[in-house]
């Protein structure tokens, strides 16, 4: 099918800022769906609030656009009652990991099967450019005037800490790359997060100078490395791309039919 | 075989009313007093093929019981106080997306921590307007646990027959206390589920244009049609919208389809009312009390009824008018400080005439505390 077959061109044009990384992990989610030949019936998208959010009103699968924070916990309602579903839940870093930090830890330690894709542009940037979880110690936003003096999560080891049983990270920069793992994080059974560092240019690129989007995306080329590379050993200040944790564990759905033979087999 | 006869808690009578209802997917989180809910349910639900969850708090719980009707299930969540106070922002979600559930709310003493393992029925006005925004709400309650059962059934199905979340509002004394319940038999009590669209794959689905009913029949998550919901204002394919008269159309759509159906969903009890000068409003709990007073008097003569409401919202203004305006004296009967009493006020044409008989110390009202009252109304006094 072509891209545009997995779109509701009905809701164009999108509310997404021009240079935004938004609209290249949506063509990269489509192309990894596209691959995959999944039907577009048996996908259910589910987000939350923020820019980041607003994907799921745009795809052509069935979309349940939500509460701030807590896309997770509707998600893992829609997986549970029918697991034979695929749950994509894009988030941003804020949705994710601030007000939604909770449900993410609980999703990835429970391996329910689900793939959040967690969009972190290091900004709140519908509310117009407040500092997020991820924004970083020193960086600037409307909330931060003097610099941020929160420090970051690291989704990454958040995440397999945690227990999610496959972690990726990449950026908008690395789209080849940005589609792969989406189709890894979609095929693997449990629950898959996915890191995309992404450029806001309207909000944490134009607070911290870092130019528009081609500079930002430029950036994110030189700031990023496979993991394991030479380079990493040289600069160990470089964030790493790439699958750390892929593994398998028993997933939560598929252990709760074992609950209902147990249970089944009790009697009444 | 499975008696039909049982000896239980309020709270197990309202597991029995939810598995009659059909009710399939379950996710809770401990709370006293309205644990017993969940722990049955985890050992219920398997053995018929449904599921259960203990989610990571209330929010997530509510938003687990949105998230598994959307995929075409009956669903519940449990809680108290505090875990409904959390749950306010998921419950006007489901408000706006129109996505049938039931939520119950054991009720204990609060505000906060409050007073866990002690009755309340303060939450009346929580469940009313705790979510923000204007908006319609159901919500039902019981005085025992034969009528936990029913009402439970009932909120599954009005949930469904109006795409509306229903908030049951039982309290500690009726959660807790064990008396008997009979199981009525499949079949005896009608079940509604929801109604499904019959528009076939591949022609346009409105998940959000109204029957001229005003009813919208729903699509199963996974099914044919693809659709988006959202919290947001929304057209009439689920998209988010500013148009004013989108706006405007909506809210109208969602209040209307509840209050406009007042009285269908109105459920109560009348007991000695036709002559009643003495007319006590009372529900839950507290109706039992209010019931041995009626009963106590009238044996010595006295003209005193009890309208026993078991639907507080939308609230029943056409049956508080007919039975309180014929009457001398209103005293309402509950745990709190007067929500269900000013409503009672506001409803009838002498406010004045309308008096609180109440508790707000954690203890059970007793037939002795309302009858205090009455001799204080009568100007006997105590």
């Amino acid at each position: 099918m072509a891209v545009k077959d997995y779109l509701r061109e009905r809701f164009f044009p999108h509310i997404w800022c021009a240079g935004c990384g938004h609209g290249i992990v949506l063509n990269s989610l489509i192309r990894a769906v596209e691959k995959l030949g999944m039907s577009k019936n048996e996908i259910v998208m589910v987000s939350g609030i923020g820019c980041s959010s607003r994907i799921s009103g745009y795809v052509d699968f069935h979309t349940l656009h939500t509460i701030h924070g807590r896309a997770l916990a509707f998600a893992t309602g829609v997986k549970m009652s029918k697991p034979e579903l695929n749950v994509i839940v894009p988030m941003g870093d804020g949705d994710a990991l601030a007000i939604g930090g909770n449900h993410f830890i609980h999703a990835a330690r429970r391996n329910i099967d689900i793939t959040a894709i967690v969009m972190n542009n290091r900004i709140y940037g519908m509310t117009g450019g407040q500092y997020s979880p991820l924004s970083g110690y020193g960086t600037l936003a409307t909330t931060a005037p003097y610099k941020n003096i929160d420090q970051s999560f690291d989704t990454v080891q958040l995440a397999t800490a945690a227990g999610a049983t496959f972690v990726a990270r990449t950026t908008t920069y690395h789209v080849q790359q940005l589609t792969d793992l989406i189709r890894r994080a979609i095929l693997h059974e449990g629950f898959s997060v996915l890191e995309v560092m992404t450029q806001c240019p309207t909000y944490f690129g134009r607070k911290n100078k870092l130019g528009g989007a081609v500079e930002m995306m430029k950036y994110m080329q030189k700031a990023t490395t496979p993991i394991g590379s030479k380079a990493k050993q040289k600069n160990p200040e470089l964030i790493e791309r790439g699958v750390f944790v892929e593994k398998e564990q028993p997933e939560y759905c598929s252990e709760y039919e074992k609950i209902i033979q147990r249970a089944m087999a009790s009697g009444s | 075989m499975e008696s039909k006869i049982k000896f239980v808690q309020g709270n197990e009578a309202c597991v029995e009313g939810a598995l009659y209802a059909g009710l399939e997917f379950f996710a809770g989180y401990p709370i006293t007093p309205s644990t017993e809910i969940a722990e049955h349910l985890s050992s219920r639900l398997p053995r018929k093929g449904g599921r259960f969850i203990q989610m990571e708090d209330e929010i997530a719980s509510l938003c687990a019981i949105i998230g598994a009707s959307l995929t075409g299930h009956k669903v519940m969540t449990a809680t108290s106080g505090p875990g409904f106070s959390l749950m306010q922002e998921a419950l006007g979600y489901a408000v706006m997306a129109e996505i049938p559930c039931v939520i119950v709310d054991v009720q204990r003493g609060g505000p906060s921590t409050g007073i866990p393992t002690h009755v309340s029925q303060a939450d009346v006005m929580q469940a009313r307007w705790g979510t923000h925004g204007d908006h319609a709400i159901v919500a039902f309650t019981a005085s025992n646990h034969q009528d936990v059962f029913n009402m439970t059934v009932e909120a599954f199905n009005v949930a469904e027959t109006y795409r509306t979340p229903v908030v049951l509002l039982f309290d500690e004394v009726v959660g807790h206390m064990r008396e008997k319940l009979e199981i009525p038999e499949p079949g005896q009590i009608p079940l509604v589920d929801r109604l499904r669209t019959s528009v076939k794959e591949g022609v346009d689905y409105h998940p959000y244009l109204p029957r001229e009913d005003g009813r919208l029949p729903m699509s199963d998550f996974g099914g044919v049609h693809r659709y988006n919901v959202t919290g947001l204002y929304h057209d009439m394919w689920g998209f988010p919208s500013d148009n004013p008269s989108v706006v405007h159309g909506l809210i109208r759509h969602l209040v209307d389809k509840i209050e406009n159906n007042a009285n269908l969903i109105a459920r109560y009890k009348k007991f000695h009312l036709d002559d009643a000068k003495t007319v006590l409003v009372s529900y839950g709990s507290a109706a039992r009390s209010a019931l041995h007073v009626v009963q106590h008097l009238r044996g010595r003569g006295q003209k005193i009824g009890l309208l026993e409401l078991q639907t507080l919202w939308p609230f029943p203004s056409d049956i508080i008018q007919d039975v309180c305006n014929r009457a001398e004296y209103v005293v309402v009967v509950e745990m709190n400080m007067g929500q269900i009493c000013q409503m009672v006020k506001q409803a009838v044409d002498c406010p004045e005439r309308v008096f609180l008989a109440n508790r707000i110390d954690g203890v059970f009202i007793t037939p002795t505390d309302i009858r205090n009252i009455l001799r204080l109304v009568a100007g006997k006094g105590v």
